[in-house]
C-alpha cells in the first residue's frame, strides 16, 4: 500500500507545482494538467481505500495518518466536483497545496493501523465518516473562496490591482462558490452529525453526552448555522462572508483535529499515532 | 525581394489636414486599382485606406518608374500638388515593405496599439483587390501570410487582452466585481461623451434597465429614450440606489451628488450586493468615502485613467512578443519569394521527383532478394530514365516561364501541383 500512497503523494506534488505555474504563466493548458493529475491521485487514493475497507471491513480512519490521507483525498473529491461545477479553475492553487501538504504530514507518521476496536463497523459509521471527511473538505474549500475573494477585494477596493486582479475571477464567482461550497458542507456536516448521534445512540445508548467532540461538533455546526442564516436573512456577503467563512475553517480544523490532540475525548483512535 | 513596394502615409506622418484628403471610398478604391494596373510599372497592387493611414502595397517591375507612379497616382487621384505631402510619404522595399505590412495588420503600428479594427480594414482592402483582379501570385501570398501572422498574434500574445478606453476599462472592472454583466442596472447621472459611451458598451453587455438623472429633465428625458431607458430626477437618486447595480456618473455640479450616507443606508435593503460608482466628473461627483463601506466600489476619473496607462504598457510588453513572430514571418515569406524563381523551382522539382522515385525503388528491390546486381542495376537505371522523361516538359515549361510576362503565375503553379513548398 505504501507504493500507492507514494503515488498519490506525487501526483499531488506535480499537480501542486503545475497550478503554480498556471498562475504565474496563466497557459489554460497547465490547469488542465494539474487537474489531470488531481484525477490521478483521487483514483489511486479511491483504490487505495477501497482496499482497506474490502480488507479490513471498516473505514482506514484508525490512525493519524489513515485519517490524514482520508482527508486529503476528501478534499481532492470536492475539489474536483466544485471545479466541475462552477469552473473555478484557479482555486487548485488552494486545493492543491493543501491536498499535498497533508499528504505529507500524513507520510511523516506510522501507517501501520492499530487494532481497531469492533465498535468502527456498521452502515452509520460509513455515512457518518464520508459525509463528515466531506462536509469538512467543503468547508475548507469555502474558507479558499474567502481566502481569494479578501485576495481580489482589496485589489479592486485598493485601486492598486497588481499581480492577483488579472488572475482571480470575479468578486461575484468567487463569492457564489464560497456560499455553495458552506450549503453543501453545512449539509454534509448535519447529516454526519445526525449518522454519528444514532451510532452513538446505538453502540452507547445516547444520542448526545456532552464529550468534548461531541461540543465542539454542535459549536461548529451553529457557527455555519448562523453564517448562514445571515446571509438569508439580511444579505451578509462579500468580504464580512469572506471573514466568517476563514474563521468558520479555523473551529471546524479544531473540533476536527484540536479536540482530539489536545482535549481527548472520544474519536481517540482516529488521531493516534 | 525587391519587386515589392509600399508607399503611403499614416497618423505618424502627416497630419489629420492632409490625411483626410486621401480618403478612398470603395468605390474610389476599386477605380485606383484598375488604373494602377494599367501602369507599365506596376504588375500587382493593393491600396488599404483608413482614417489613420492610406497606403498602396505593389509588386513592381521597375521600383525607381514604380514610385514615379505611385506618387503621381496620389497626386492626380487627389487633385493635390505632390510638394504639399510628399514630405509626409514613406517607401519601404523588400523585407521592410513586408515586415511594415504584417505591423500595420497586427496592429502594432496603429495609433492605439493593438486594437482590432485594422485587420479587418486590410482584409477588406484585399477583398477589393481580389475582385478588381489586381492581386497576383505574390501579393495573394503574401496576404495570406499577413492574415496568418496577425492571428497568431492576436492568439500567443496579450496585445489585445486589456481595454486601453476609459469607459472599456470602467466595463472591465465591473466584469471583475460583478462576473456577468447581464442584468444589472445602470444610472446615468449627468450627460457626456465618455459617460454616454459607457453607458453604450454596458448595453452591448446585456445589462438591464437604464435609469438617467439629469438636471435638466427634458434632456435626461431625451437621453433616456436613446437608450431606452427611464428618467428621473436628481433628487430620486438616493431613493434608486436600491436597486441599480452600476452608476456612471458625469455632472457639472460642484459637489458630491452622492454621499456615503445615502449608500449605507441602501445596503443593508440591498441585501449587500455590490454598488459599483464610476465617477468621471471633475469635480468628483461621488464621495471617494463611499469606497470604504462594504460591498461599494467608487472608482474616479485619475483610478481609470491609471487602469488605463498600465494596460497601455503591457501591451507596449507583449508587442515586444509580436515583433518576434513578424521577424519569424518575414523570413519565411522570402524564402518562398525566392524559391519563386526559374532555376530553384527546377532544382526543387528535380530533387523532390528524383528522391521520391528512388526511394520506391529500394522498397521495391529489398522485396525481391532473388534478383541478380545486374537485374538491379537495370531496375535502376529504368527508374531513372522514367524520371528524366517525366521531368523533361515540366522543365522545358518553367524555363519558357521566363520568357512570359509574369513568370510568377507559372512558377507558382508548378510549386503548387508538385507540392514543393510542403
Amino acid at each position: 500500500m505504501q507504493i500507492v500512497f507514494a503515488a498519490a503523494v506525487l501526483f499531488y506534488m506535480i499537480s501542486t507545482v503545475t497550478y503554480f505555474a498556471y498562475l504565474f504563466l496563466q497557459r489554460d493548458l497547465l490547469q488542465k494538467i494539474g487537474c489531470i493529475l488531481l484525477v490521478a491521485g483521487f483514483s489511486v487514493q479511491t483504490i487505495d481505500i477501497l482496499v482497506a475497507f474490502a480488507t479490513t471491513g471498516h473505514m482506514p480512519v484508525n490512525n493519524l495518518h489513515e485519517t490524514l490521507s482520508m482527508t486529503a483525498w476528501a478534499l481532492v473529491g470536492a475539489f474536483l466536483a466544485l471545479n466541475f461545477k462552477f469552473r473555478l479553475k484557479i482555486l487548485g492553487i488552494y486545493a492543491s497545496p493543501l491536498a499535498l501538504f497533508i499528504v505529507l504530514a500524513a507520510g511523516q507518521l506510522p501507517s501501520e493501523p492499530l487494532q481497531p476496536d469492533n465498535l468502527l463497523k456498521g452502515a452509520w459509521l460509513v455515512i457518518h465518516i464520508f459525509t463528515i471527511f466531506t462536509g469538512d473538505a467543503m468547508l475548507a474549500l469555502a474558507a479558499g473562496c474567502g481566502l481569494l475573494y479578501l485576495i481580489q477585494e482589496r485589489s479592486i477596493k485598493s485601486k492598486s490591482r497588481g499581480f492577483f486582479f488579472k488572475r482571480l475571477p470575479s468578486l461575484d464567482l468567487l463569492d457564489t462558490t464560497g456560499y455553495a461550497c458552506i450549503v453543501s458542507g453545512f449539509a454534509l456536516l448535519t447529516m454526519g452529525l445526525i449518522s454519528g448521534m444514532i451510532y452513538a445512540k446505538i453502540i452507547w445508548g445516547h444520542f448526545w453526552q456532552w464529550d468534548v467532540k461531541e461540543v465542539w461538533s454542535a459549536v461548529t455546526w451553529i457557527f455555519y448555522a448562523v453564517l448562514l442564516h445571515e446571509r438569508l436573512a439580511v444579505g451578509w456577503r462579500g468580504r464580512r462572508a469572506a471573514i466568517m467563512a476563514i474563521l468558520g475553517f479555523g473551529v471546524m480544523l479544531f473540533t476536527f483535529l484540536g479536540v482530539n490532540l489536545l482535549l481527548k475525548g472520544h474519536h481517540a483512535p482516529f488521531t493516534r499515532f | 525581394m525587391d519587386r515589392i513596394l509600399l508607399i503611403g502615409l499614416n497618423h505618424k506622418t502627416a497630419p489629420v489636414e492632409i490625411r483626410e484628403c486621401f480618403a478612398f471610398t470603395e468605390e474610389d478604391c476599386r477605380q485606383a486599382l484598375t488604373r494602377l494596373c494599367g501602369q507599365p510599372a506596376i504588375e500587382e497592387a493593393l491600396l488599404t485606406s483608413t482614417c489613420n493611414r492610406v497606403e498602396l502595397l505593389l509588386c513592381v517591375k521597375d521600383i525607381q518608374q514604380a514610385v514615379v507612379a505611385a506618387k503621381g497616382f496620389f497626386s492626380q487621384s487627389k487633385q493635390i500638388p505632390l510638394a504639399d505631402f510628399e514630405a509626409a510619404l514613406y517607401q519601404h522595399h523588400g523585407d521592410a515593405a513586408v515586415r511594415h505590412l504584417f505591423r500595420v495588420a497586427a496592429s502594432l503600428d496603429s495609433m492605439v496599439l493593438g486594437e482590432p479594427q485594422i485587420l479587418g480594414q486590410v482584409k477588406t482592402a484585399y477583398r477589393l483587390a481580389t475582385e478588381q483582379k489586381s492581386s497576383g501570385v505574390i501579393l495573394n501570398r503574401l496576404l495570406h501570410n499577413t492574415f496568418s501572422v496577425a492571428k497568431r498574434i492576436r492568439t500567443e500574445t496579450g496585445i489585445g487582452d486589456s481595454a486601453v478606453s476609459i469607459s472599456y476599462a470602467a466595463i472591465e472592472l465591473a466584469r471583475k466585481i460583478f462576473g456577468t454583466l447581464e442584468g444589472k442596472e445602470v444610472l446615468l447621472i449627468g450627460a457626456g461623451e465618455m459617460a454616454e459611451l459607457a453607458v453604450e458598451h454596458l448595453i452591448r453587455n446585456r445589462a438591464g434597465q437604464v435609469f438617467v438623472a439629469n438636471r435638466t429633465f427634458e434632456r435626461g428625458v431625451a437621453l433616456a429614450a436613446r437608450f431606452n431607458g427611464t428618467a428621473i430626477r436628481m433628487e430620486e437618486i438616493a431613493a434608486h440606489l436600491d436597486r441599480v447595480d452600476i452608476i456612471i456618473s458625469s455632472t457639472g455640479a460642484p459637489g458630491y451628488v452622492v454621499q456615503p450616507v445615502d449608500v449605507k443606508g441602501v445596503m443593508r435593503h440591498r441585501r449587500n450586493r455590490p454598488l459599483f460608482f464610476i465617477d468621471i466628473a471633475v469635480p468628483r461627483d461621488i464621495d471617494p468615502k463611499i469606497n470604504d463601506i462594504n460591498n461599494a466600489y467608487v472608482y474616479d476619473i485619475d483610478d481609470l485613467n491609471e487602469v488605463v496607462d498600465e494596460n497601455i504598457e503591457d501591451r507596449r510588453r507583449e508587442a515586444v512578443k509580436a515583433e518576434r513572430i513578424i521577424d519569424e514571418a518575414v523570413i519565411k515569406f522570402r524564402q518562398w519569394f525566392e524559391a519563386l524563381d526559374v532555376v530553384p523551382t527546377i532544382k526543387a522539382l528535380h530533387a523532390k521527383i528524383r528522391s521520391q522515385a528512388q526511394l520506391e525503388v529500394q522498397k521495391t528491390l529489398g522485396q525481391l532478394a532473388h534478383l541478380t546486381a545486374d537485374d538491379q542495376k537495370a531496375i535502376e537505371r529504368m527508374t531513372e530514365a522514367m524520371v528524366n522523361k517525366i521531368l523533361h516538359h515540366p522543365t522545358q515549361y518553367i524555363k519558357n516561364s521566363s520568357c512570359q510576362g509574369d513568370r510568377a503565375v507559372p512558377l507558382d503553379l508548378v510549386r503548387k501541383i508538385f507540392g514543393l513548398d510542403e
